[in-house]
């Protein structure tokens, strides 16, 4: 039994049928003392096989300590979304419920190469001259 | 936005899971954005309302 049912399987996989860049999922887990790291490892793996386009990789958020710094991890479970570059999207918690949903349009957002912010977000954000964080508290329904 | 930016940075937060956090940053309800540890947004935020926001908490 996978964490995505067969029809939410089908749906997803012809949303993705269009996507033309390369997409990366790296889950950051462990298998001790984490009450969700297997689940969104489970999760994380099924997008992965929804789309030739994505490709996902796994490190352990203890032993792996090169890909932990790199990527700035610093709680788990822990997803970062990324293209051929990394844009600072990060997903902290198994992305259930609608953050599911997010999750699949920062994929398709990614693999776009497109926001869909409009023209005026994006000067201003061109323009940045300092660091902005944005966290985005959530609850899984 | 973080995408269109190096300088902006995106995380999705799962309060439920990350208790701390959510204590940390005064999670009552969801969806809440804190924008650089101190400008919060309530609810779902628009477009020009995070902009704004964002100005806002570059603005000191």
């Amino acid at each position: 039994m996978g964490m995505i049912n067969e029809r939410d399987r089908e749906l997803i996989k012809k949303e993705f049928a269009g996507l033309t860049g390369q997409v990366k999922l790296i889950n950051f887990t462990q298998e001790l003392e984490c009450q969700y790291c297997r689940e969104t490892n489970m999760l994380i793996k099924e997008i992965g096989e929804l789309s030739p386009a994505i490709t996902t990789e796994v490190y352990n958020f203890i032993t792996d300590k090169e890909p932990t710094e790199k990527y700035k991890i610093e709680q788990i479970p822990a997803t970062v979304i990324m293209g051929e570059k990394d844009y600072g999207i990060r997903f902290y918690g198994i992305p259930s419920g609608y953050e599911f949903v997010t999750m699949l349009e920062s994929i398709k957002m990614i693999a776009a190469g497109e926001s869909g912010l409009s023209q005026k977000s994006k000067d201003f954000l061109r323009d940045l001259k300092e660091p902005v964080n944005l966290k985005v508290f959530v609850t899984p329904t | 936005m973080a995408f269109e930016s190096p300088l902006v940075k995106a995380e999705a937060i799962e309060a439920i899971e990350f208790p701390h956090l959510a204590h940390k940053y005064d999670v009552q309800g969801v969806p809440r954005t804190v924008i650089n540890d101190k400008v919060p947004i309530e609810g779902a935020a628009p477009e020009p309302m995070v902009v704004e926001a964002i100005k806002k908490a570059l603005a000191g």
